[in-house]
């Protein structure tokens, strides 16, 4: 980014990229479920994927080298939510402890939950 | 020929669905899409007022100036109304 020109970091058309990766990739079953989930949210009115790109874009470049695709993506997904009112702070944290407690793994969660 | 535009060269912050590469360039209207909300509201879960759509047709001469490996070639974009300022055609 240029910060003389007022160009932000995601804007990158026209600039240098370097070589283009074309190898196709397969993606986790939680990435699937991430995507699935945006489409919800659209679908119900939440918010919609303009939303989804204002977060990603105000994350910033070290988001984008830190986190993956959809790593972003759930980040993004839920400063909507929030931003929407679907649930509070206080209820995800409340959420993120009891499916942590499930265990690491798929596997490891059906066992315990049935 | 379409209509000439320029894309506005304002570079505001925030989310903008105007392309920096495009901004201050100078293109011709391929087609009208229609009218969509407007994404910049959208994107902050504002109620979003509809604008009209267009490609807009751009060289790669425009672009990329004597850089352009195939200054004919073009680009086509799509850009939101208020993105756009209308020229007189060239005679």
């Amino acid at each position: 980014m240029d910060e003389m020109d007022g160009r932000r970091w995601h804007d990158m058309g026209g600039l240098p990229a370097g070589e283009v990766r074309k190898d196709d990739h397969d993606f986790a079953l939680w990435e699937k479920r991430v995507d699935a989930l945006m489409v919800l949210c659209g679908a119900k009115g939440h918010f919609t994927v303009d939303g989804l790109r204002r977060a990603l874009e105000d994350m910033g470049p070290e988001a984008f080298e830190k986190y993956t695709y959809y790593e972003r993506w759930i980040a993004a997904i839920n400063q909507n939510l929030i931003e929407a009112g679907v649930y509070s702070i206080e209820e995800l944290g409340t959420r993120m402890d009891a499916v942590q407690a499930r265990g690491p793994s798929y596997g490891e969660a059906n066992l315990q939950d049935g | 020929m379409g209509e000439r535009v320029r894309v506005k060269a304002m570079m505001p912050p925030g989310h903008v669905r105007a392309p920096a590469y495009l901004r201050g360039k100078t293109g011709e209207i391929e087609r009208s899409l229609g009218a969509f909300k407007n994404p910049e509201q959208l994107a902050y879960a504002l109620p979003a007022s509809h604008k009209n759509l267009y490609r807009v047709r751009f060289t790669m001469a425009e672009l990329w100036g004597a850089a352009a490996e195939t200054p004919q070639d073009v680009v086509e974009a799509e850009i939101y109304e208020h993105w756009l300022e209308r020229l007189p055609n060239a005679p």
